[in-house]
C-alpha cells in the first residue's frame, strides 16, 4: 500500500457503486426534502461533483492533500496488549485519529474545500456536534483562504470548548445555536438557513453521511478511502480480509467510510454502534437505527428519533458527536437490507472501553470512538481467537478530556 | 370547485389582489387559533395558511420558530390542527384554509388518512415547506382525488425548466418565494425578482402568490402589484406573540390585517 498512489474516489475498480439511484435513492432512503430555494444549488452541486470527479486535476490535487496534508494513508495497528486482555479475537484499529485535526471528518473537509474552491464560493459553512467536524472545516479554510463559519449548538459549545477554541484560533467564526436542544440536530437546522439565505456565495460542507441528496454520496466517496485503505493493508499486514468491521454510528460517516468498500465482501461482518446513552430501555439515547422509524428530516428520509406525531425527539449521549436523532440514509438501508447490524453501547460501558484502550494500548480515543471499541470488545469475546476484528479508530479523545475529567469530579 | 379557486375567480373579477394571512396552529393556544382565523378574515384576508408546527422548521426564521415552539409546548398535533380548521368551519364556509407545514408530521399520519381528514374538516389544500416537486408523488396520488390543492413554492433561483416541473404538479396557487432565505428574515426586493415572478405567471396558468419579506402594507402593495395574492407571516405572528389575551391578539390582528388590505387595495 505505502508504494500505492493514494486510492482517491472516483478512479476505484474494486467494487461498484449500484446506490443511490438519479434522485439520490438508496432502497426508500435518501432523497432531496427542502425547499424550492435549495434545490438548484443542490443540482448544481451534484454536477459539479460529477465534473471534478473525473477530472485528473482535481484528482490528483485531492490525493496530494491527503497525503501531505493530512497525512494518509493511516496506519492500521494490531492492538495486541487490549486483544489479549479481552482474550478473543485479535483486534486491528484503523487510525484515523492520527490524521492532522486527529480524526477522521478531515477527509471529507479536504474534498468539500477543494469543490466549493472550484466552484468560486467564497464562504464555507459547517455545522458541528463534537467540534471536530467544525475544527476540520475551520482548518482547511484557514489553509484555502476561505472565509468559514461554524454553527455549534450551545450545550455542545460547552462541553467541547477546546475545539470551540481550536476552530476560533484557525480564524472561524463559531457561532452558538440557541433553539430546539442546542446540539448537532439544531445545529444543522441553523446551518441550513443559513445556506439558504446566502447561498450565491456560500458552500455547505456538511460534516456526515445526511442531509439532502447528494451530500450522503459525496461524504460517503470521500470517506471511503478509510475503507479502501483498510482493505489493501489487511490483504498486506494480515493475508486475508478481517471478519468484522465495527465503527460507531453517529450520522454515521466514519462507518460508512470503512463499511462502503467492503459491501460486496459479503463474509466480512459490518456493525454499526449507536449511542444507547443511558440504555436503549431509559428513552435517553441517540439509536434511531435500533429503536427509531423512518422519516423526513435535514433534506433526506431515514431511520428517526421521533413520536408518534412526526415531532423530532430530543436525544442523549455522553458524546457530542453522536447526539443526533437522524442517521444517514445508506445505513438506513444497509439496515433493511441486512448487510450491516447496529448495535447500540451505553455512555458507562463506552467509558471503560476508554480507560481500557488508553491504559493498555497508550491510545486516548475520542468518547464517540469508545462506543465502537465497547462493542469490538463484546464482539471479539464471542467470535473468539483467530478471527479479525477492524475497529475504525474514528477519533482521538483530546477533545473529551474535560468530560472526562468532570466525571471524575476532577478540575483541570 | 376548491374554495381557493372559488376565492381568486371572484378576486379576478373584482379586479383585486389576494391577501394570504400565516398563523401557526396552536399559538398562543390552540383555542385561540380559530378566533385568530376569524379575525384575520374580518381585517380582510382572503384566505387562512395555518401553520402546522414541527420540531425542526428549518425555512423559518425565529419569530416562526419560537411561535412553533409555542404550540408544541402544549402538544400541539396534526390532529389538533385539523380540528381547528373544523371550529373555524363552523362559523365561516367560505375562506379557503392551507396547512402549511414540513414533510415529516404529514407524512406520520398517513397521507391518504390526511387527505381524508383535510376533506372533513374542510381544510382545502397543503403547502409541504421541504417537498420539491421530485418527491410530491405520492402526496399527489393521495390528495388530487379528492380536490385538495396542493401548493407548491418557486424560488427566485428557480430556473425556467424548474418552474415548469412546479407548475404541472401544482394546483390552487403557486407560491413564489420572493427573498433567498428563511421567513421573516430579508425585505424582497420587486425588481430582484420581476421577471422571474412573470415567467412564473406566463407558465403557470394558476394564480402566483408572493411571500417571505412582507410586513407592512406598503410592501404589500408592492408585492400585490407584481402578483396575484400577497402572503404575510412573521409581521402577523409577531403580533400574537406580543399580545396579553385572546381578544387584544383578535383586535391587534384584524387592524393590522386592515392596513395591509389598505397597501394591496392601493396598488391594484
Amino acid at each position: 500500500m505505502k508504494n500505492d498512489k493514494v486510492n482517491t474516489v472516483g478512479n476505484d475498480e474494486q467494487y461498484e457503486v449500484p446506490l443511490p439511484n438519479e434522485n439520490g435513492y438508496f432502497g426508500d432512503y435518501g432523497g432531496r426534502f427542502v425547499a424550492e430555494t435549495l434545490m438548484q444549488p443542490l443540482l448544481d452541486l451534484e454536477a459539479a461533483y460529477k465534473k471534478y470527479m473525473s477530472d485528473d486535476e482535481f484528482l490528483t490535487e485531492l490525493d496530494n492533500d491527503l497525503t501531505h496534508y493530512v497525512g494518509r494513508p493511516s496506519p492500521l495497528y494490531f492492538a495486541k496488549r487490549w486483544s489479549q486482555e479481552i482474550g478473543g479475537a485479535n483486534i486491528f484499529l484503523k487510525r484515523e485519529d492520527l490524521n492532522h485535526t486527529g480524526a477522521h471528518k478531515v477527509n471529507n473537509t479536504v474534498g468539500q474545500a477543494l469543490l466549493a474552491k472550484r466552484m468560486g464560493k467564497p464562504r464555507v459553512i459547517a455545522e458541528t456536534g463534537a467540534g471536530q467536524h467544525g475544527v476540520a472545516t475551520a482548518t482547511i479554510a484557514a489553509r484555502l483562504g476561505l472565509e468559514c463559519c461554524v454553527y455549534m449548538g450551545e450545550d455542545d459549545i460547552k462541553r467541547q470548548s477546546t475545539n470551540v477554541f481550536r476552530m476560533k484560533l484557525l480564524g472561524a467564526e463559531v457561532i452558538p445555536v440557541t433553539s430546539g436542544s442546542r446540539t448537532l440536530k439544531d445545529a444543522l437546522n441553523e446551518a441550513l438557513r443559513d445556506w439558504v439565505t446566502n447561498v450565491d456565495t456560500t458552500f455547505y460542507i456538511i460534516g456526515t453521511v445526511a442531509g439532502p441528496h447528494p451530500y450522503p454520496v459525496i461524504v460517503r466517496d470521500f470517506q471511503s478511502i478509510i475503507g479502501r485503505e483498510t482493505r489493501s493493508q489487511c490483504l498486506e499486514q494480515i493475508g486475508s480480509l478481517p471478519n468484522a468491521l465495527v465503527a460507531c454510528v453517529g450520522g454515521g460517516s466514519n462507518a460508512i467510510g470503512l463499511f462502503h468498500p467492503f459491501i460486496n465482501d459479503t463474509d466480512v461482518a459490518m456493525v454499526g454502534v449507536e449511542a444507547g446513552g443511558e440504555g436503549v430501555a431509559s428513552g435517553r439515547h441517540s439509536a434511531p437505527l435500533s429503536a427509531g422509524v423512518p422519516g423526513v428530516l435535514h433534506g433526506n428520509r431515514t431511520y428517526l428519533m421521533q413520536d408518534e406525531c412526526g415531532q423530532i425527539e430530543s436525544t442523549h449521549s455522553i458524546s457530542a458527536g453522536l447526539d443526533y436523532p437522524g442517521v444517514g440514509p445508506e445505513h438506513s438501508w444497509l439496515k433493511d437490507i441486512g448487510r450491516a447490524q447496529y448495535e447500540t453501547v451505553n455512555d458507562n460501558e463506552a467509558l471503560q472501553a476508554f480507560d481500557r484502550l488508553t491504559t493498555l494500548e497508550g491510545i486516548i480515543p475520542a468518547l464517540e470512538t469508545s462506543h465502537a471499541l465497547a462493542y469490538a470488545e463484546k464482539l471479539a469475546t464471542v467470535m473468539g481467537q483467530g478471527k479479525i476484528i477492524v475497529v475504525n479508530l474514528s477519533g482521538r479523545g483530546d477533545k473529551d478530556i474535560q468530560t472526562i475529567a468532570t466525571l471524575n469530579s476532577i478540575t483541570l | 370547485m376548491n374554495r381557493i379557486n372559488i376565492c381568486f375567480e371572484k378576486l379576478d373579477s373584482d379586479g383585486n389582489k389576494g391577501l394570504i394571512a400565516f398563523v401557526t396552529a396552536g399559538d398562543p393556544s390552540l383555542d385561540a387559533t380559530p378566533e385568530i382565523m376569524h379575525a384575520l378574515v374580518a381585517g380582510g384576508a382572503d384566505i387562512i395558511e395555518l401553520g402546522v408546527p414541527f420540531s425542526d422548521p428549518m425555512a423559518d426564521g425565529e419569530v416562526i420558530q419560537r411561535a412553533s415552539e409555542r404550540a408544541l409546548s402544549h402538544g400541539t398535533s396534526l390532529n389538533d390542527v385539523l380540528d381547528c380548521v373544523l371550529k373555524f368551519r363552523q362559523k365561516d364556509l367560505d375562506t379557503p384554509v392551507v396547512l402549511m407545514g414540513y414533510c415529516n408530521p404529514f407524512q406520520q399520519m398517513g397521507l391518504d388518512p390526511l387527505a381524508s381528514r383535510c376533506k372533513e374538516v374542510g381544510a382545502d389544500g397543503v403547502l409541504v415547506v421541504d417537498l420539491p416537486p421530485e418527491e410530491a408523488a405520492p402526496f399527489k396520488s393521495s390528495f388530487e382525488p379528492l380536490g385538495i390543492a396542493q401548493i407548491f413554492l418557486v424560488a427566485p433561483n428557480s430556473p425556467v425548466e424548474r418552474i415548469r416541473k412546479i407548475c404541472e404538479y401544482a394546483s390552487g396557487f403557486v407560491y413564489f418565494v420572493a427573498v433567498k432565505g428563511v421567513t421573516g428574515d430579508k425585505q424582497f426586493d420587486g425588481h430582484e425578482i420581476r421577471e422571474n415572478i412573470e415567467r412564473t405567471k406566463s407558465i403557470a396558468g394558476i394564480p402566483v402568490g408572493l411571500g417571505f419579506g412582507i410586513r407592512d402594507p406598503r410592501a404589500a402593495g408592492d408585492a400585490a402589484a407584481i402578483s396575484d395574492g400577497v402572503v404575510v407571516g412573521s409581521a402577523i405572528v409577531e403580533i400574537i406573540e406580543k399580545g396579553k389575551t385572546v381578544s387584544e391578539i383578535s383586535e391587534n390582528v384584524t387592524h393590522f390585517v386592515q392596513e395591509l388590505r389598505i397597501g394591496i387595495n392601493g396598488s391594484v
